[in-house]
């Protein structure tokens, strides 16, 4: 057959025109793109930082970053953003998967970093002086068989709900330390004609914060709650964690929520909140700087409390650690050594103050020895108060590498009538079922 | 580059002349080398990796190690609780989308086609939709449908002096409003194909019926409907299958939601892929592969053995 | 009969533009004024003229984001799609070619690839492996070549319809004269498909150019971003600035609307020439 013989020649013919159009492109893409070039003296060293593109992380990041180059001879570091969300799970995952990662990365701490496979990936840091100033309580949350892994970037969050306070003092209301006393005050709101509690699932991930900032009374009634969930023992759809998924159903059913609920989004229902037309706002405390510029007084009268259970002697706060920067295993040499003293320069209360200066501080820092500045907006405050007395536990995603990732979408459906709380658990709990297996833990 | 039309064929002795003759005539006229540069990029790029997922598709897949189970990812993905719900949103999807651009794409294509006034605007206007990217349309619409604050629901309140509904956030219709974005986004497309498919039938044929005196709709029945059929068929093949496998449009508008009640399978698949469920995911992709195949390709044989009919 | 055929020309004609006009262009006018506006203007939602009009300095303000990215992603995606498209036109136009007019053993499975190339969703990582292994990942090349592979199903089989539609003595009188199949291919047919190349041309630019997903996984990297990625990057932000979110999203539209408007003509001209050859 004929067809046999010219194969190689139309292949050669294919590839070379192929190479030359490669040829002419990737020229006209180096012209283009090439920005800086290769450093021309070899003392300085020039390493990357990807960090997601919200302003949260990438304004402190930048300035972090500007008074590092502006104090540190012989290392310059550059600024990269990726996406953030689900989306920026998996530039993360794909580029350490194939060794494109930047030399140092800004990612979530716990559970998150957790599927990471750090072991493989990351640099562990367990023996760097650098460790000697982060503080003890965040270092759980980036450690994984033994080592530790992760400087912490940003602040300490608690998750519970932002209130308006001109509202309650206007109805004469107290700040709940159960949730009968919460509901009763939603009664009394709802009866003033405003709405007592905002829910914004245009944005899917904000549905959850009742489920997630009730972990505090769950590990309240079973302080071991959090292991045997680990070790597929403990379940959503039983008490005490199926609470959670009944508040959110309770709240919609008894008509508290803004009418708008199912399609507005967080900066809407920030807006809500500081006009006083809502007067609840389960949430982060990172939402803090997002409100503080909407009104003169916003900062002064939105307040933070934790979201209340049924016993008000275990009144208490559930909290989030911030996240860190990690240095992949890709990170070697001159770089690695230049990473490291980077990191060693953002575990000191210098680079703390940095970041003060770049976003309003949304919680304590977890580097030793730094401290916040004056006139912090009264949710922060709050907050502080929660973490200072102790009166606190991590949120779940920091005591199990388990969360199922379709968790938002169910509570969207709880949230929104769809399904009912005692479905929503159990759906939950087959969804976590995946990660588990996943994560290849025992026992599932 | 030498020309492969000189290495002629010239070894063996032309015994049995006439077929010989032809079967080298055509290829020399019709080289089957022609296959090749486009051949050996889509072998590369596109068969070579989704030979690999076949594989993944059978392990728990890290992206960091693969563990061989089997069948497991395929029996998870049938217990997946939104799967059932999220096949029949597929088929919905697939074939509503594609017979409402088959339908009114052929109508406004044949509207187009015939003299009318502004033409050469209609034109332009019913294609425009088709030059914005999926991301930009997604979330033009998220705008333009949101319940109390958009521009299409504060029309209908002033004019019934009733709330709208929520296009994008009622689990009853999401799915539906979606369908309508896409069709909206994607007549264009068809309709350009009907006009070219038009365009191409001979003027005779047309010539011939107005000597008859055939009427609008004799000639629209008898010579457009036939005539036109290549297009016809292309046009049901491609938007089904973007229908099926559609996800760009359902993740910048609904994300699936609210809650899993837009969820296609396509969208999924790409949950599971973000979730880093990899292997799960890849097997998503086989199912989709399976379902996908199972409908177009009886279909696409259908349509070629009437268009060869014709 | 003629007054009556006048008159239907200018209902028909009529009532279109003006149902054509409220269903597609209204879209368009709105994120125009919603680009215009500034953000606690565009903040409403409202389908409105801008209080303050700002579409410049909102166009300005989206091209100066994060370092002039926009304008990089302007060039890649130039690039990106001028070379895809034209790789898919030529290669496609000659599997399509030789696909309809011989019959041989290979067609079926070609046909397979064909069908398979549309139906099959691609898989991301297995993909980037194999490009890593040539060395193309992370590059435009990569990215075209991607582009190329995964566009290449939809132009083989809208190619095909048409040159089923071109006469086979067309080739034969070529023959006669003596063309090699080099020649008789791009000399002779490939003249001949020019409606069915515009039309694909058009269809391919459009969807690279608005390709948002396979940028984002083959060619990762800021330096690299093309246009979508920009929109990307601002949904992110966009609740505080829809005004700059739509002004993006008019930026990113306006070569493809150029495009559109320019190769229009030529649509037209092309099927008017064909249908006067006859």
């Amino acid at each position: 057959m004929s067809f046999r013989k010219r194969v190689p020649v139309a292949l050669a013919a294919g590839l070379a025109g192929v190479l030359a159009l490669s040829a002419c492109t990737a020229g006209s893409l180096g012209t283009s793109s090439s920005s800086g070039g290769p450093a021309s003296a070899a003392a300085n060293v020039t390493i990357t930082l990807l960090t997601d593109n919200s302003d949260q992380t990438a304004k402190p990041a930048q300035a972090m970053i500007d008074a590092f180059n502006a104090t540190n001879a012989g290392v310059t570091v550059k600024l990269e953003t990726r996406a953030q969300g689900t989306d920026g799970d998996n530039v993360v995952k794909t580029k350490l998967a194939t060794g494109d990662m930047a030399d140092v990365f800004q990612y979530n701490s716990g559970s998150l970093f957790q599927a990471l496979d750090p072991a493989k990936n990351i640099v562990p840091l367990t023996d760097e002086a650098l460790m000697g100033n982060v503080q003890d309580a965040f270092k759980s949350s980036v450690t994984a068989g033994g080592q530790v892994y992760g400087v912490p970037f940003g602040q300490a969050m608690g998750g519970g709900i932002l209130y308006n306070k001109k509202v309650f003092a206007d109805l004469g209301l107290q700040v709940p330390k159960t949730w009968a006393e919460f509901m009763a005050n939603n009664a009394k709101i709802k009866a003033a004609g405003i709405d007592p509690v905002i829910q914004t699932y245009g944005e899917t991930w904000t549905s959850q914060l009742f489920v997630l900032a009730d972990f505090h009374n769950v590990t309240a009634a079973q302080p071991d709650w959090a292991e045997k969930y680990t070790a597929n023992q403990a379940k959503y759809v039983d008490e005490p964690a199926i609470k959670g998924f009944q508040r959110l159903e309770e709240v919609k059913k008894a008509g508290y929520l803004n009418k708008d609920f199912a399609s507005a989004k967080l900066t809407q229902g920030l807006q809500k909140l500081v006009k006083g037309t809502g007067a609840q706002y389960p949430m982060l405390t990172f939402a803090v700087s997002a409100y503080t510029g909407m009104s003169d007084d916003a900062a002064a009268n939105i307040g933070f409390f934790a979201q209340p259970g049924d016993d008000a002697a275990s009144y208490g706060l559930t909290a989030w650690s911030p996240g860190a920067l990690y240095i992949p295993t890709t990170t070697t040499g001159d770089k690695l050594a230049a990473a490291k003293k980077f990191l060693a320069w953002v575990a000191t209360p210098e680079a703390c103050d940095a970041q003060s200066k770049a976003i309003t501080p949304t919680g304590p820092y977890m580097i030793k020895g730094a401290t916040l500045p004056d006139g912090l907006p009264t949710a922060v405050t709050d907050l502080k108060a929660f973490i200072d007395d102790g009166n606190n536990s991590p949120a779940l995603e920091f005591l199990s590498p388990i969360k199922g990732p379709n968790l938002e979408k169910i509570t969207v459906e709880v949230g929104s009538g769809i399904t009912s709380a005692a479905d929503g658990a159990k759906r939950y709990d087959e969804d976590v079922k995946k990660q588990a297996q996943q994560l290849g833990l025992e026992g599932w | 580059m030498s020309s492969p039309t000189s290495s002629r064929d010239g070894t063996p002795v032309v015994l049995r002349r006439a077929p010989r003759a032809s079967a080298e005539h055509v290829d020399r006229t019709y080289p089957l080398w022609f296959h090749i540069p486009g051949g050996v990029i889509y072998l590369v790029l596109f068969i070579v990796p989704t030979v690999f997922s076949f594989y993944f598709a059978f392990t728990r897949w890290t992206l960091f190690k693969a563990t061989f189970i089997g069948f497991d990812n395929f029996v998870l993905f049938f217990n997946e609780p939104g799967l059932i719900g999220s096949l029949r949103n597929t088929l919905v999807y697939g074939f509503l989308t594609s017979g409402l651009k088959v339908v009114l794409g052929m109508l406004l294509a044949v509207v187009l086609s015939a003299p009318i006034i502004a033409r050469g605007y209609l034109r332009s206007v019913t294609f425009f939709p088709v030059l914005v990217s999926a991301v930009g349309v997604g979330l033009t619409f998220q705008v333009l449908l949101d319940p109390f604050n958009g521009v299409v629901n504060k029309a209908i309140t002033a004019v019934t002096g009733g709330d709208g509904p929520g296009w994008l956030t009622d689990p009853n219709i999401a799915l539906l409003s979606v369908v309508g974005i896409d069709v909206w986004k994607g007549i264009g497309l068809a309709t350009l194909i009907y006009i070219a498919g038009i365009a191409a039938i001979p003027n005779e044929y047309f010539e011939a019926a107005r000597v008859d005196g055939a009427s609008s709709w004799q000639v629209f029945r008898n010579i457009i409907l036939p005539l036109s059929f290549p297009a016809t068929s292309t046009v049901i093949i491609l938007s089904l299958i973007g229908g099926l496998r559609s996800f760009d449009l359902i993740w910048t508008t609904t994300q699936g939601g609210p809650g899993f009640a837009s969820d296609v399978v396509a969208s999924v698949i790409y949950k599971q892929y973000q979730a880093g469920f990899y292997g799960l995911s890849t097997a998503g992709n086989v199912i989709l592969f399976v379902v996908v195949t199972a409908i177009i390709y009886p279909l696409s044989r259908w349509l070629n053995s009437k268009e060869t009919a014709l | 009969m003629n007054a009556m055929r006048s008159t239907t020309r200018w209902l028909v004609g009529l009532s279109g533009m003006v149902l054509t006009t409220v269903l597609f262009l209204v879209p368009f006018a709105f994120i125009l004024t919603m680009a215009a506006k500034d953000a606690n203007d565009a903040s409403l939602l409202e389908f409105s003229w801008p209080a303050h009009f700002q579409l410049w300095e909102n166009v300005v303000a989206v091209f100066q984001a994060r370092d002039y990215m926009l304008i990089i992603a302007f060039i890649n995606s130039t690039i990106l799609t001028v070379a895809s498209v034209t790789l898919m036109v030529v290669f496609g136009a000659m599997i399509a070619y030789v696909l309809d007019r011989r019959k041989s053993r290979l067609n079926p499975l070609i046909n397979t690839f064909v069908l398979a190339g549309l139906i099959i969703p691609p898989a991301v990582v297995p993909t980037i492996w194999v490009m890593q292994s040539l060395g193309i990942f992370k590059s435009l090349v990569g990215l075209i070549l991607i582009e190329v592979a995964f566009g290449l199903s939809f132009t083989v089989l809208t190619m095909r319809a048409f040159i089923a539609t071109i006469p086979r003595e067309i080739d034969e009188a070529a023959i006669v004269d003596g063309a090699g199949p080099l020649r008789l291919f791009f000399q002779v047919v490939f003249p001949l498909l020019k409606s069915v190349i515009i039309t694909i041309v058009v269809v391919q630019s459009i969807f690279v150019f608005n390709d948002f997903q396979n940028p984002l996984y083959f060619l990762p990297g800021q330096q690299n971003a093309t246009v979508q990625l920009t929109l990307f990057n601002f949904q992110s932000q966009y609740v505080t600035s829809y005004n700059l979110l739509f002004a993006n999203i008019l930026v990113i539209t306006i070569p493809m609307l150029v495009m559109y408007v320019f190769f229009q003509r030529q649509i037209v001209a092309g099927m008017t020439a064909g249908a006067v050859k006859g």
